[in-house]
């Protein structure tokens, strides 16, 4: 056990648990941020998709010492100000079934607008490869981050 | 647990045209003697605060229940659409059977959910027409108000509910006409997805008690076999690992206060297996006794005319399928409050009442002291029909005396889930002098999933194939035959069940029969369909007009007749099941000798739709279910262990795969029928049709990527 201070969506959060802990169950178990959700433990499906210093990584395959003394963000930290303009387009577009990878979809979505706010199909297939889903919302989840390239974001870009 | 499948007692349900109103409305007086809220029945409750809550008796698992069914009693009353509250029905003993499967639950709720509506409106206009004193006919229901136009008088719904709560239920209502209809068939928002996208929404595996441990269990990794012996030594050392014992006869829990630490205790774990009676079974030998099988002589599903008849070129082929995972992206979990004479459960299911009946009886209770609410569903597609998160998550929670949570990693799911039963197949036609049959057959050789588990196999037909493998064609001579197998792997109902083998075999031959007759794909289709018939299935009634018409339909909007590029081939496939009809078109290239799916074209006749945008995710999500089964699902089995255990070895489709998919409803005003599973057949024939166009090779077997 260790007693591990991180950053997580703006605030200091102290945890005391094993280092080898994946960041996954620390959300999830200590911090109960149940929006990441685990899919696969093993970084195949995307469905535990985090921003680590704005990067999106895999927080079940993340061991949770790596993560101290840097910004960790969860679907729950994403829309500070309100919906994110994703989230917003995911409702538009209506892309959620069952919805349980959809949070992970869109932290890796997120990711992408923010460094290609302007994305290409092939931009989209390459940044959302990563991320499964049963339902096969794939077509919809395209649609949406079009959508949400095209609206204006938070910050007067198209974040 | 009930005798009867409760899959099974929807199917010859529906089949009926019974609908399901056993249970259907509550005794008048017990819930509407109060002046807080009027609640003519089971379904609905309105309250002074013009709120209108539904309740939703079927579990949402992405299929869109919790609105669509909504919107169906919505309509009937008028109420507004923005005043809707959904509640989330658990087990009971109101709503008749709340299985979640077989395409059912919009066929099986239309009759209730418009009755329930339609009867709160009326007794709504009673209510304003007695407080001002004009005749009922003169008050009209709309937008969650009864208006008197002629004095342009208005009262609100929440204004009349103490009123309303005091009148007799009518014996009878007069439902809406289609032509009238506001809210069925508009594409009106999901009701879930605001929750879903800020990741609030609770499933199954984010549901809290107060103390709640977490548990994983080591099970026997050969199928049938049993725990030896285990040392918890090492687990005990895991900081957070309260509890490891056996629970059953093949599974050991280990319980901790997280997830992680459960895992981690697991891992550590030393079990002894007596690895029991399977421990040489692999595929091999589980596609041998399907071979077996087929000199056994099968039990008729179908026969019209003179089957047995000869003369003519005569063509057959083998077709094979093997076993598929669910693999939903939610984990199995349930969480159990095991509290002496009572027994709570929060679980993701599909089938509640089955949860309830198992629990009870695994921990030695009535079915009454066990109440099972029902969570969200990350994915279903069959494999929370079973009940075995919910018996486990109770056995460990009675053991350790404590509420607590039972995760299953994915390896867990892999490995240990029933599966879908691999199949063989034999087609045999006989064709007349233009190329068509005169004579056809098919042989569905597979095991009974309903069988295996100790349910009635009436004749020897599994209960589901009445849903699942009828005829498509009007021909002449034709049979449909099933011979039941046996298998020692375990068995599980997956979106669209037998329709998916059956549909596989029989599309992939009618396209083998047509390239023989020299002739046109579509074409060839479209006179087998061109006489109008009612093809009687069972308690089925399959109309040739309807599927040509999805067939028409889906040719028409994929442009058959027009030239595709260079290097682009197409196939079509059309399937009946659920009473619905699909059929699809498929565009692909090859590359490297794999197909790459660009485009598929898809035509539905499931009667009136309910909610366009529903109807075409759920279109768009079969076919991508679909395209990953026919292209690469397979489990197998090695030293009687499943060989794959994740999304690296059980892969499904990705962004970078899936095609473009168009929908296309048949405008019908027809009864609704079903549409989780009707587009899930037709497309690995259609792949493979388009691949025979490209390559001139012939996909007998699934997967094709193999």
């Amino acid at each position: 056990m260790a007693d591990l201070t991180l950053r997580v969506n703006g605030s200091e959060k102290k945890v005391s648990v094993s280092p080898e802990t994946p960041l996954l169950w620390v959300l999830r178990d200590t911090l109960e941020l149940t929006g990441t959700k685990f899919g696969c433990g093993a970084g195949l499906c995307g469905a535990c998709t985090v921003h680590v210093d704005g990067n999106p990584i895999r927080s079940c395959s993340t061991p949770v010492s790596q993560v101290t003394g840097k910004s960790v963000t969860t679907i729950e930290g994403l829309g500070a100000n309100g919906l994110h303009v994703l989230q917003q387009a995911w409702i538009a577009e209506e892309v959620p079934q069952c919805g349980y990878c959809q949070t992970g979809q869109i932290m890796s979505a997120a990711a992408l607008l923010a460094k290609t706010p302007r994305p290409t199909d092939e931009q989209i297939t390459q940044a959302m490869n990563g991320n499964l889903c049963r339902c096969g919302t794939y077509e919809r989840i395209r649609k949406a981050i079009h959508r949400a390239a095209g609206l204006p974001g938070e910050n007067g870009g198209a974040r | 647990m009930s005798p009867l499948s409760r899959r099974e007692f929807v199917t010859a349900g529906v089949a009926a045209g019974a609908g399901l109103v056993i249970g259907f409305y509550l005794p008048h007086g017990t819930s509407s003697s109060s002046k807080e809220f009027f609640s003519p029945n089971a379904y609905l409750r309105l309250t002074p605060d013009n709120k209108v809550t539904i309740v939703v008796a079927r579990s949402e698992m992405g299929q869109g229940v919790r609105t669509a069914l909504p919107m169906i009693l919505a309509e009937e009353l008028e109420a507004d659409w923005k005043q809707i509250e959904i509640e989330q029905a658990g087990a009971s003993t109101l709503y008749g059977d709340q299985t979640t499967g077989g395409s059912a639950s919009i066929r099986t709720t239309w009759d209730p959910m418009r009755q329930a509506g339609a009867t709160a409106r009326e007794m709504l206009i009673s209510a304003a027409a007695l407080t001002w004193g004009v005749p009922r006919s003169t008050c009209t229901a709309e937008n969650s108000h009864i208006k008197h136009a002629a004095t342009n008088r208005s009262l609100s719904y929440g204004e009349l509910v103490s009123k309303a709560a005091t009148l007799p239920i009518p014996p009878s209502v007069t439902l809406k006409q289609s032509k009238d209809y506001k809210i069925v068939g508009q594409r009106l928002p999901r009701v879930d997805s605001p929750a879903k996208v800020k990741g609030e929404a609770v499933f199954g595996i984010d549901f809290r008690l107060p103390g709640m441990k977490f548990a994983v269990l080591s099970r026997c990794p050969t199928i049938g076999g049993k725990v030896s012996s285990f040392d918890d030594r090492e687990s005990k050392k895991i900081s957070g690992v309260s509890y490891v014992g056996k629970i059953g006869d093949s599974a050991v829990a280990v319980v901790a206060d997280s997830v992680w630490g459960a895992m981690e205790g697991r891992r550590v774990l030393n079990v002894t297996w007596d690895d029991g009676p399977n421990k040489d079974l692999n595929t091999a030998a589980a596609s041998a006794s399907l071979k077996q099988a087929a000199s056994k002589k099968g039990a008729s599903l179908y026969s019209a005319g003179d089957p047995t008849k000869s003369g003519g070129r005569h063509i057959s082929a083998e077709y094979a399928l093997p076993f598929m995972a669910h693999a939903p992206m939610e984990p199995g979990n349930c969480t159990a409050h095991y509290q002496g004479a009572k027994c709570e459960l929060w679980a993701p299911t599909q089938v509640p009442q089955d949860c309830r009946d198992s629990v009870a009886t695994a921990i030695g209770l009535d079915s009454d002291q066990v109440k099972v609410n029902v969570t969200l569903m990350g994915g279903g597609f069959g494999r929370r029909l079973e009940h075995d998160y919910a018996v486990e998550a109770a056995l460990v929670s009675k053991t350790i005396n404590a509420p607590v949570k039972v995760i299953w990693t994915r390896e867990d799911d892999m490995r240990f889930s029933p599966y879908r039963p691999a199949s063989l197949h034999q087609l045999n036609a006989t064709l007349d002098g233009s190329g068509f049959p005169v004579v056809l057959s098919h042989r569905i050789i597979a095991p009974s999933i309903s069988g295996q588990k100790g349910q009635p196999t009436p004749n020897n037909v599994d209960p589901d194939l009445p849903d699942e493998a009828g005829p498509v064609y009007g021909l002449p001579n034709y049979a449909i035959e099933y011979v039941m197998s046996d298998s020692p792997v375990p068995l599980g109902w997956m979106r669209s069940v037998y329709a998916l083998q059956a549909a596989f075999a029989l599309e992939s031959f009618i396209d083998e029969l047509a390239t023989a007759a020299g002739k046109d794909p579509l074409q060839y289709r479209l006179h087998l369909l061109e006489k109008d018939q009612d093809l009687q299935y069972f308690t089925t009634t399959w109309k040739t007009a309807r599927m040509r018409g999805v067939l028409q339909l889906a040719a028409e909007k994929s442009g058959w007749d027009k030239p595709l590029p260079p290097g682009h081939y197409r196939g079509v496939a059309c399937f009946g099941c659920f009473a619905s009809y699909m059929a699809e078109v498929v565009e692909i290239t090859m590359e490297k000798d794999e197909p790459r799916v660009h485009r598929v074209v898809a035509a539905v006749d499931c009667g009136q739709v309910i909610n366009p945008s529903i109807l075409e995710q759920q279109i768009q999500g079969g076919i991508v279910y679909g395209l990953a089964n026919a292209l690469r699902a397979k489990i197998t089995i090695e030293k009687g262990r499943v060989v794959q255990g994740n999304f690296d070895d059980y892969a499904p489709l990705r962004m970078g795969e899936t095609p473009v998919v168009e929908v296309y409803a048949v405008p019908s005003t027809e009864v609704p029928t079903g549409i989780g599973e009707p587009s899930v057949p037709p497309i690995a024939p259609a792949l493979c049709n388009a691949i025979y166009a490209a390559t001139k090779k012939r996909i007998r077997a699934l997967p094709i990527l193999s």
